[in-house]
């Protein structure tokens, strides 16, 4: 027998469920306690689809040193779900624990000799309990909540404050779920012992929140003042429209009359949801759509309207793999390239790559003064990692003196003064005209939008150096979107260095415990996050002033480094690929393996770690 | 201003509506379109409609897709906001504007490709959310832009330029209208702006989704013998149901009248569509009614012209989401932005 593995504070933990069967609520109850113990957690929700009765995993990574990318490899499996059962016993590590419903014997070919299996009459103590069929369904999850607050040392008292809060509002099922609590827990007192894995209480949570980046950017679009949302339902990104939706019902009513500051339809589909944006921004709100892949491809007519017309709107795009049934419920970020050149002509958009919620509220904000400033469609690439799993982070900030940059609009007292309207005029050299609303006065300032065809006083023309013309303005305003972007972040290793790694979006969790890992291991590796597009010169010098620069990213084609190739004339030699595409979140253990054995370092602890 | 306008010649004897202005106020630039062509007609009686209903010109947005029609908005009302916009998409994009600034006039101008063709998905659904605004059709059967080809409303039979028989079922855009829950619903001919004008400031007028199917025909690709969109075909079909009056708020009801003879319609903002029965059994306020008439019409072959549908108490859009009376685009800050104290108790919240 495989030793047991004894760790405090460390390990993985893996539920296997079916879905629809009310385990969301226990395993949410679960993390919930662990952070209250003080304990950092990262937890990913893996559904292969959103339908009753069909599989799903949740697991959770606990670290006292507050390492919340995804490590890898499964410590403690919670096997509920029969139908998953050779797989899910199959990814315990040697020594792992394997938890599981007793209640009819199984085959000793069904287990491993090198997991513990600890074993817990679940259904029996349930169907002994509660006659209901309703209540067994749920109180079943809460009884395996009991047995696990015993087998890791949970604080009992604060699982059960937890249900306190949870049922708040009904507070009549709060002594059923304590009840049901105890039965696990006193269970699995008298019949089993505790595990070698431990929780035991610290202070490295903080005040940190947990939350996920579409509820994040949501919100983030509220603050940064969208009145307009237009949007057709899609995995994964449906819930930042009902995150924006739930917040503008609390913040942006009237207080007076009740009525709504905001505007929100479901389209038919995305391209009248991307028609609507660009119609609201056309007319000076602050407009946006979510969608993912899928609904960028339909999009990219009107994005290229909204390039060429100069049109403000934003696009949160939350990546997943693939089109049509592909993998819509897996993380990747492989719409880099779709999304940076998407549309026909010559047409580039800035796009903003948040690192996780925390950014995702920020660029969330903030892509509604970039759009309004740089009057053209902004994209936030958020991905399904980021933006469906809660994560743990620093509390929301928001400066309260901060004022919303409207951008370049004329007013009827600009053109009742004289100003010599052009709606697309470079008067101030950086590329960015100014643009009128409709209606704004009533003789002055109004003109006919098109897409192309027409001089800097928006009349037609299809001659060619007014075309030309018109496209190097166009240029000019998007080197000006690189002063104006977030910039990237530079993080200089121990020593001077001739490698260096660039990355950027979620990978970030894994990122940062592998460049601690290779620290640790004496390996110096300077990394660069890039945060959004336009690359600015920092990039490009970084790059320069690297033998060897990894780029680290979640798509088999290496989009991120071809943009950069593309964009800055490097020699692809000098950008070796890192690539991570198989739906699942990249894992430290992953980057540092790969860094390691790009430098030729002979034998990292990286090395060993990777089984 | 960013257009050119037509060289401005005020003739002493020009009238002057009530803003002051006189019908070349409402003028755009010079129209490029076929001489002759149905939509050139259509812009001169959307000059004529705004200049009789006292309408600020800059208070109107007009919004079109693509195609001869969809380029008809650059040669009227020069000093409104214009979007040409991509080929079917209008729809949306004007809802969208809608939802920015409840307060103007929205002015959406089609063509049949535009909208029975590529764009017949957003047509429906500007329809079904009741977006306040008038959606005016210049339907001439054929892709004029493209050269001719075949649009959805070609009926089934008819012959194109080049002898080629049409063998696919035509979308009739109103009966679709009607379905849909536009809330005025009208059809008329280029050929006859008495009928028209009128329909245009009703439609106009009125609170919800207006649609107005009007016949143009291409004089170009679609006004030959064997076409049943040429203007001897619409002429000699045209079956109208009901002559209109249009009487703004302001103005009082004078003329006496034969009893029965008149239906009176007071709208939303006051106007009053007083509407002469040309058909004896047709009632343009009964729904159902309407569309059953209709089919029967077309069934025999006629073009069933007038105010077809009209419901004086619809609701529209931005009923339905109950937003403020002020237009979204012009809310401050203050009003848009949270206080940092509603950020601390979200943040409580998520821990
Ligand atoms: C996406 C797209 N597909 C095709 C076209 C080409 N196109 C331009 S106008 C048009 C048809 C217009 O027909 P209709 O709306 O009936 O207008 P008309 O010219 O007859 O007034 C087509 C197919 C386009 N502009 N965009
Ligand atoms: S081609 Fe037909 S629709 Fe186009 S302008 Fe000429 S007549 Fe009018
Ligand atoms: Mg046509």
């Amino acid at each position: 027998m495989t030793r047991p593995i004894t760790a405090v504070n460390d390990f993985v933990v893996k539920f296997a469920n079916v879905n629809g069967s009310g385990s969301a609520s226990a395993n949410g109850l679960f993390v919930k306690a662990i952070l209250r113990m003080g304990v950092p957690v990262g937890a990913r929700n893996i559904f292969p689809s959103n339908i009753q009765g069909l599989p799903t995993w949740y697991e959770i990574r606990v670290s006292g040193q507050g390492w919340l990318g995804r490590r890898g490899g499964v410590d403690l499996m919670v096997a509920m779900n029969p139908q998953t059962w050779d797989r899910d016993v199959a990814e315990i590590e040697p020594g792992g624990y394997l938890f599981y419903d007793s209640t009819k014997p199984m085959p000793s070919s069904k287990f491993r000799d090198d997991v513990n299996v600890v074993g817990l009459p679940l259904t029996a103590l349930c169907n002994a309990a509660y006659a209901e069929p309703s209540k067994r369904k749920i109180l079943k999850n809460i009884i395996y909540l009991g047995a696990l607050t015993f087998l890791l040392g949970i604080e009992r008292e604060v699982v059960e404050a937890l249900l306190a809060e949870e049922y708040a509002a009904k507070p009549a099922l709060i002594p059923a779920n304590i009840e049901a609590l105890q039965i696990g827990f006193d269970h699995a007192r008298d019949h089993l012992k505790p595990l070698g894995l431990k929780l035991r209480r610290t202070d490295k949570v903080g005040d940190r929140i947990f939350v996920d980046g579409n509820t994040a950017a949501g919100l983030g679009a509220v603050y940064g003042g969208a009145t307009v949302c237009a949007w057709y339902p899609i995995t994964p990104s449906t819930s930042l429209a009902e995150a924006f939706t739930a917040y503008c019902r609390k913040l942006r009513h009237d207080p007076e009359t009740g009525e709504a500051r905001y505007a929100i339809v479901q389209a038919e589909d995305e391209i009248a949801s991307i028609g609507m944006v660009t119609g609201a921004g056309w007319n000076g709100a602050r407009a946006f759509t979510c969608t993912s892949g899928p609904g960028v491809s339909l999009m990219q007519e009107f994005i290229g309207l909204s390039y060429f017309a100069e049109i403000p709107g934003v696009i949160f795009d939350v990546q997943r793999g693939g089109p049509s049934t592909g993998m819509p419920t897996r993380t990747q970020q492989s719409d880099i390239l779709s999304a940076a050149y998407a549309s026909h002509g010559d047409t580039k958009h800035v796009l903003l790559l948040p690192e996780g919620p925390n950014e995702c509220f920020e660029f969330g904000a903030l892509a509604f003064d970039l759009a309004d400033r740089l009057q053209t469609m902004i994209f936030v690439m958020l991905d399904l990692d980021m933006g469906m799993n809660e994560w743990l982070i620093e509390p929301f900030r928001w400066d309260e003196e901060r004022v919303l940059d409207r951008g370049k609009i004329m007013t009827a007292e600009m053109l009742e003064a004289g100003a010599d309207f052009g709606r697309y005029k470079d008067v101030d050299g950086d590329g960015i005209p100014w643009r009128t609303l409709p209606a704004t006065h009533p003789s002055k300032g109004s003109y006919f939008t098109r897409g192309t065809s027409r001089d800097p006083y928006a009349r037609y023309s299809e001659e060619g150096a007014v075309y030309v013309d018109n496209m190097e303005r166009l240029l000019r305003k998007f080197e000006t979107a690189k002063s104006l972007v977030p910039p990237p972040i530079v993080r200089r290793a121990a020593r001077k260095t001739s490698y260096g790694v660039i990355y950027y979006g979620s990978t970030s969790p894994a990122m940062d415990e592998a460049l601690a890992g290779l620290e640790a291991d004496g390996v110096a590796v300077d990394a660069l996050r890039i945060r959004a597009f336009p690359f600015e010169g920092e990039i490009f010098e970084f790059i320069a002033a690297h033998d060897l620069v990894f780029v680290v990213e979640q798509n088999r084609d290496a989009q991120l480094r071809t943009l950069l190739i593309n964009e800055g004339g490097v020699d692809p030699a000098r950008l070796v690929k890192v690539l991570n595409y198989d739906g699942s979140p990249i894992t430290a253990r992953f980057i540092q393996t790969e860094l390691a054995k790009g430098m030729g370092v002979p034998k990292t602890r990286a090395g060993e770690m990777v089984r | 201003m960013t257009y050119i306008a037509k060289p401005q010649f005020h003739h002493p004897s020009l009238k002057h509506n009530a803003l002051g202005f006189t019908r070349r106020d409402y003028e755009g630039k010079v129209s490029t379109l076929c001489a002759g062509c149905g939509h050139d007609s259509i812009s001169a009686a959307i000059v004529q409609a705004c200049f009789e209903i006292d309408l600020e010109p800059h208070r109107l947005a007009k919004l079109s897709g693509i195609g001869c029609s969809s380029k008809t908005p650059d040669y009227f009302l020069g000093a409104s906001h214009g979007f040409n916009t991509v080929h079917g998409r209008m729809p949306s994009v004007l809802t969208g504007a809608n939802l920015a600034n409840r307060s103007l006039i929205y002015l959406g101008v089609s063509g049949d490709g535009d909208s029975a063709s590529i764009g017949l998905g957003q047509f429906a659904h500007a329809m079904r959310r009741g977006v306040n605004m008038t959606y005016i059709v210049e339907n001439n059967g054929v892709y004029g832009l493209t050269k001719g080809q075949f649009s959805a409303t070609a009926d089934k039979g008819s012959k194109s330029k080049k002898g080629v028989v049409n063998s696919d079922s035509g979308i009739d855009m109103v009966g679709l209208a009607l379905q849909l829950g536009a809330t005025f619903v009208a059809r008329s001919f280029s050929g006859d702006k008495d009928q028209l004008v009128p329909l245009i400031k009703a439609a106009l007028t009125h609170k919800g989704a207006a649609f107005i199917d009007v016949l143009s025909p291409c004089i170009a690709f679609n006004n030959h013998k064997g076409s049943t969109k040429s203007f001897d075909w619409v002429r000699e079909h045209n079956e109208a149901v009901n002559r209109l009056d249009v009487l703004m708020a302001r103005m009082a009801v004078t003329a006496s009248y034969e009893p029965g003879s008149l239906t009176e319609v007071t709208q939303h903002d006051g106007s009053v569509l007083l509407l002469r029965k040309v058909a004896e059994d047709y009632d343009p306020t009964d729904h159902a009614g309407a569309i059953s008439y209709l089919q029967h019409a077309h069934a025999a072959g006629e073009i069933v012209t007038g105010l077809l549908y009209v419901d004086p108490e619809a609701e529209e859009l931005h009923d339905a989401l109950g937003t403020v009376k002020q237009p979204l685009n012009a809310l401050s800050d203050e009003e848009l932005v949270p206080p940092v104290a509603a950020l601390a108790k979200i943040n409580a919240g998520l821990r």
